[in-house]
């Protein structure tokens, strides 16, 4: 490998992304957006979701209980009924996304330090159930003070979707879906344009190597990538006070691996597709389970097990074990050594695969 | 050393059943510029890129510069020159940035890069241009930097393919004035084309058609051969002559002319009284006069024999 011609093609390749003006717009643009979005719809819904009370205890310490969950401003009183089974009626309806049961034994319970009250959830979305999941946290005070538990305990039970999503898992979620997305697709078409163009007949009748085509094509994009995460977890602190609790340094580390992985996929791609409509074809579909599959949407655990063979399968999915554990559990690699081992694994594999199948011939 | 810069043998590519180039035998000799003529379709682009390595030949040895191909090609690529027939330089990256890239990825220092460079857009009249994108340069400045760019590293061997394409004849005769300069350095050309009077200008040249080689020689071998054969009529009435010649036997091609008819005849027995006598009925002043052969007879005739050569049962 000759490090002036490497030099060459990435000076190259980056002259011509500087006049590229989509792709530099979707490279900076796509990552605010996409934050933006789920960040506001975050913060929206956390106030005035439609709630419905069936106290069936009717007693002065189960109204000041309602009164004070209410208080939280996290919901809004739509309807008072009877049973559980209404509220359930309700919540199928779609008419309340939060049912709260008092039991008609609310003060034996609380005296016995039992659950005293239940909160009914629209599961099907993520949101909402977060909320619900503050809820279940909200000190509820004591009418009468002689008690030694200072909190009412609360049982959430969620319905349709068993696992508890906070929204603070999706800013690290966030940067392995857009890296996927934006370095696979880059990649992929940055190849296929050349060859689509004539550029390539040019290019394999000098003396520059597979490898160092390959290489200078490439690790340009591996800088926009860090670019691209340093900016979603910036944002991610600044707005959303998204904890970090491990080393910045292995969340990076963790991102390069993501990033080179997405790289030799994309690689690999452009060395099978015919033109930058089929390159993006094959992208979405990896992009599709990645976004499925990988645990950013539904749940690893709540996944059959072909799906969960699938997933192991996908480079995301390690990453988000990795970046969730560094950034929301302050876990390093040590404690995640086997994502990072499978992500070197995919890195080798894909490139391999695409240098192999890459030819300096037109046949 | 030996003389010879290319000697193909046999040299066969099929397209699944498409036969694009058929058992041909080339040998280009150096510093030479050998001119590659044959309709669209006839195998000139497959057959180029056959000889730089980019396509792998079904069958047939093909020895370029004494390195064997396609085995050799990596050696060859650093000696070989290549216009493809598309323009294939970065639309996106300026003139002066297109030829330093190239110069770079060939192998040359940074200041040589640099020298060379500015030598080349002297040379190629693209020094007034070096910030313009190479997207937006007019067809025969885009077919300038191309050449530019095909010889940055001074290679031994190039390999033009319809190099002069959409340029007006003023800078295809600019075109070619460069390419003789390359030439009497001691590089060896083999160019593409579909003129004819670029053809005149080749030391040799070889005509495909349908993948088969049906002619190749020096321009005046070519066509010597074709002596005797050629008339030039002179009439009033051309359209009506041109009809009654086309259905005779022993006329190979009628090409009108402004009020002439070029007449190429058949290698049986031409001669101008037998045209006359054919031609009787269509007028009274009916002039036949023998001409010199060029390159575009030679050209009908190597491709007419060929198709009809086909034509009969095996
Ligand atoms: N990659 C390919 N796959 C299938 N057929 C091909 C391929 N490349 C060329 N051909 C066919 O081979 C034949 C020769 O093509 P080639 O490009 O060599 O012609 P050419 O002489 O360069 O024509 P032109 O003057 O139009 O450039 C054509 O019939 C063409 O359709
Ligand atoms: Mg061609």
């Amino acid at each position: 490998m000759n490090l002036r011609r490497l030099w060459a093609i990435m000076v190259k390749e980056l002259r011509q992304l500087r006049r590229d003006r989509v792709t530099l717009a979707m490279i900076m643009g796509m990552p605010i957006l996409q934050l933006l979005l789920f960040g506001y719809a975050i913060n929206l819904n956390l106030r005035h979701l439609p709630a419905a009370v069936a106290d069936q205890a009717q007693t002065s310490g189960s109204r000041a209980a309602i009164q004070d969950l209410f208080a939280s401003g996290v919901i809004e009183l739509d309807a008072q009924v009877q049973t559980p089974q209404q509220l359930l009626d309700l919540l199928r309806q779609g008419r309340i996304s939060v049912g709260i049961v008092v039991p008609p034994d609310f003060e034996r319970r609380r005296l016995d330090g039992r659950e005293a009250l239940q909160v009914l959830v629209d599961g099907s979305d993520n949101v909402v159930q977060s909320a619900a999941g503050q809820l279940a946290q909200y000190p509820l005070n004591q009418p009468d003070n002689f008690h030694a538990r200072a909190i009412t305990p609360i049982s959430v039970v969620s319905f349709y979707n068993p696992e508890r999503r906070s929204p603070v898992n999706i800013v690290p979620g966030l940067v392995g879906v857009i890296l996927t997305m934006t370095m696979v697709l880059f990649t992929a078409v940055a190849i296929v344009r050349e060859t689509e163009r004539g550029n390539l007949e040019l290019l394999i009748t000098t003396p520059v190597s597979r490898t160092e085509l390959m290489i200078g094509k490439v690790l340009p994009y591996a800088g926009i990538g860090l670019l691209q995460t340093t900016v979603i977890l910036a944002l991610g602190v600044w707005l959303f006070r998204v904890p970090v609790r491990g080393s910045l340094g292995d969340i990076y580390m963790a991102a390069s691996l993501l990033i080179l992985a997405n790289l030799s996929l994309g690689l690999l791609i452009s060395t099978r597709a015919k033109s930058q409509f089929q390159a993006m074809q094959m992208t979405f579909f990896v992009f599709l389970p990645s976004i499925l599959l990988s645990g950013f949407m539904f749940p690893y655990a709540g996944m059959p097990v072909v799906a969960q063979w699938i997933s192991e399968l996908l480079p995301l999915t390690h990453f988000l074990r990795l970046v969730r554990g560094i950034m929301l559990r302050g876990a390093d690699f040590g404690d995640l050594w086997h994502d990072a081992v499978a992500l070197l694994a995919f890195i080798a594999v894909m490139l391999t695969l695409a240098i192999r199948l890459f030819h300096k011939r037109l046949d | 050393m030996t003389d010879i810069a290319i000697q193909a043998r046999g040299l066969t590519k099929r397209f699944g059943t498409l036969v694009a180039v058929n058992a041909v035998d080339l040998t280009v000799p150096r510093a030479h510029v050998y001119g590659f003529l044959g309709p669209n379709g006839s195998g000139k682009s497959t057959t180029i890129r056959m000889l730089c390595g980019l396509l792998t030949p079904s069958a047939g040895t093909i020895e370029v510069l004494g390195l064997s191909i396609p085995r050799q090609a990596e050696q060859l690529k650093r000696r070989i020159g290549y216009m493809t027939q598309k323009f294939s330089l970065f639309d996106d990256l300026s003139v002066r940035q297109n030829l330093e890239f190239l110069a770079t990825v060939q192998g040359l220092s940074r200041h040589d890069t640099r020298t060379r460079v500015d030598e080349l857009l002297l040379r190629y009249h693209l020094d007034d241009r070096q910030p313009q994108l190479a997207g937006t340069l007019s067809g025969g400045q885009k077919q300038r930097l191309a050449l530019a760019g095909a010889v940055v590293h001074r290679p031994e061997l190039l390999f033009l393919d319809e190099p002069t394409s959409a340029v007006d004849p003023e800078s295809r005769r600019d075109f070619w004035e460069k390419l003789f300069e390359l030439a009497d350095e001691g590089t060896t050309i083999l160019v593409s084309s579909h003129y004819m009077d670029e053809a005149e200008r080749c030391h040799r040249l070889a005509i495909l058609d349908n993948g088969n080689l049906v002619a190749d020689g020096t321009p005046r071998d070519l066509t010597a051969k074709l002596q005797g054969r050629t008339f030039l009529v002179r009439t009033d009435s051309p359209r009506r002559a041109k009809q009654v010649l086309d259905t005779q036997p022993g006329v190979l091609s009628v090409a009108q002319i402004g009020n002439e008819l070029r007449v190429l005849m058949t290698d049986t027995h031409p001669n101008a009284d037998l045209l006359r006598g054919k031609l009787a009925g269509v007028g009274a002043d009916v002039d036949v006069q023998p001409v010199e052969p060029n390159l575009e007879d030679v050209f009908v005739v190597a491709t007419r024999r060929h198709a009809s050569q086909q034509e009969q049962p095996a």
